[in-house]
């Protein structure tokens, strides 16, 4: 069993703050490291990779510092979003090579163990320079797992994956997480982690949002408070109505803007809208959730 | 100390890059413009020192050092595919000695070539022998300068072609003090010392010249070593 710690662990470039005093544990099995773009993820995931070095605090596989310690490789596989893959090599070459430079007993097993894995066995003797996006993110994960690590972190692995191959990527990390790996990997979108994790670590603006199962986050993001923008035939007769329900808790009236509503329960406010355009007899001609970007949902989660 | 597998891989991926192949010509350029001098009826003492100084020591080995030593590791980290080989559980010093052995052995040996080959057409054996010992004692020297540099600087091959033209090309010529800290010198004394020619002169003792070389060597591979420990991967922070 192997734990990833965090500790205290900023980064900064200059005055930007990267990463800010985040403190986590990875254990065993699948987690998502969700956040909107620029969040920081691919900073934080660098440094539990050794390959940036933490501004302040510190960041340990079983107790052993990532930084300037290359031995860690031995229990961490990593898959970089950017990382490019030699295209003069053909696929098989290139996981042989992954699995020579681990200096494994039986190089060329387990090659081959990787690369079925990935299910690329019959493309595995074309020049990775010919692969699909896809394809060449499935020998990346290959090259990664060759050595078998304790330790996985994937970086955005589902970019440019048809959804055939997301799906056979998600079984891969799953199996991996069944049978007691540690895998991290990061996601800006929501549905991805939701599939594949229970535990989900979220990060916004560098700071470590909300931790923990994935149930309980969607739970809070579910129950956030909702703004929608409606425009009727009459706005301030439908502000009054709607002021008498429930899960309304503000409306505003803007004659250019038209009504902004804010509810506490998405679910039961969409469903009394009609109900109650239709007892006023108002006709609504547009309504507009104002604050469905993930971007939101996740500053509600900071603020929560 | 040296791993097989990165010697492997360097060497595909250096023969694969059709800017390092554009430069295989170069040494060639040495042979041709001395069999070019030798039919015209120009005797070595004539073309010796601008074909196999001016041309050979000044220009054709430092720059096929500088192309050589600057992308084995350089190249690498530019187009991403380091991490592959930087995400193993590799010291440091193990990469940065392979990536140097490959980078010496290529320039010295295509380099050494044709040196060897113009030394012969001036018609002497130990001229020839002299010149391949200078070129390998430079190809050291320079090949472990520009890797370190590829390490150090985001524009390797401009330092370092700084290095060459400004530095050994005008300050070493101006002032002649400079030229215990120039690697071409340390490769002409060298080969100089060796084939006891009089076409050229060396303005170092071998002594000298070999020792600094060493030294530059094992710093310059030190510093990348070091370097490469706090390999950080910059990009977007997302």
């Amino acid at each position: 069993m192997t734990t990833v710690e965090l500790s205290g662990v900023s980064r900064w470039y200059g005055n930007v703050v990267a990463v800010n005093d985040v403190t986590m544990s990875l254990g065993p099995g699948v987690t998502g490291l969700l956040g909107p773009n620029g969040a920081g993820k691919t900073t934080l995931l660098h440094m539990m990779a050794g390959f940036l070095a933490p501004s302040r605090g510190t960041v340990t596989v079983d107790g052993a510092p990532v930084w300037r310690h290359p031995a860690i490789y031995r229990t961490l596989g990593l898959i970089t979003e950017r990382e490019a893959v030699p295209g003069f090599l053909t696929g098989a070459e290139f996981v042989l090579s992954s699995a020579r430079l681990h200096k494994l007993p039986d190089p060329v097993a387990a090659a081959r163990q990787a690369v079925e894995m990935v299910d690329l066995g019959d493309a595995q003797h074309r020049r990775v320079g010919t692969y699909s996006k896809g394809m060449k993110q499935r020998i990346r994960v290959a090259a990664a797992l060759v050595h078998d690590p304790a330790v996985l972190l994937l970086d955005e692995p589902f970019n440019g994956m048809d959804p055939r191959q997301r799906l056979h990527m998600m079984e891969v990390l799953h199996q991996l997480g069944e049978t007691g790996r540690t895998v991290l990997f990061s996601s800006h979108i929501l549905e991805e982690v939701a599939q594949l994790s229970g535990t989900v670590q979220v990060i916004v603006a560098g700071r470590l949002a909300a931790s923990g199962d994935y149930r309980t986050i969607r739970r809070l993001m579910t129950h956030r408070p909702h703004v929608f923008t409606i425009h009727s035939s009459d706005d301030r007769r439908l502000a009054v109505a709607l002021l008498a329900k429930e899960p309304v808790v503000g409306v505003e009236l803007d004659p250019a803007a038209g009504l902004t509503v804010r509810t506490s329960d998405y679910g039961t406010f969409t469903r009394a809208l009609p109900a109650v355009a239709v007892a006023e007899r108002i006709r609504v001609t547009r309504v507009l959730p104002a604050d469905e970007s993930l971007e939101s949902v996740f500053s509600y989660l900071v603020a929560s | 100390m040296i791993n097989l597998t990165i010697v492997r891989l360097t060497l595909r991926g250096l023969f694969g890059r059709r800017r390092f192949l554009l430069l295989l010509p170069l040494p060639a350029l040495i042979v041709g413009l001395a069999l070019l001098a030798e039919s015209l009826g120009a005797t070595p003492p004539d073309w010796g020192q601008p074909v196999l100084v001016g041309l050979g020591f000044a220009a054709v080995l430092p720059v096929l050092a500088l192309i050589v030593g600057a992308s084995v590791l350089g190249s690498e980290i530019d187009d991403g595919t380091a991490v592959h080989l930087l995400a193993k559980p590799l010291p440091r010093r193990e990469i940065v000695l392979s990536k140097l052995l490959v980078a010496f052995v290529v320039t010295a040996v295509v380099v050494g070539a044709g040196m060897l080959l113009a030394g012969l057409i001036a018609g002497s054996a130990e001229l020839a022998l002299g010149l391949l010992a200078g070129t390998a004692v430079g190809a050291l020297a320079y090949t472990a300068l520009f890797l370190a540099l590829s390490l150090l600087t985001r524009r390797p091959v401009l330092v370092g072609l700084a290095y060459i033209l400004v530095w050994e090309g005008l300050l070493t010529n101006l002032l002649t003090g400079t030229r215990v800290l120039s690697i071409q010198q340390y490769a002409i004394s060298v080969a100089d010392r060796v084939s006891g020619t009089d076409l050229f002169t060396g303005a170092l003792s071998p002594q000298v010249s070999l020792l600094m070389a060493a030294g530059v060597a094992v710093v310059a591979t030190a510093l990348a070593v070091d370097r490469l420990r706090s390999f950080a991967l910059t990009g977007d922070t997302s």
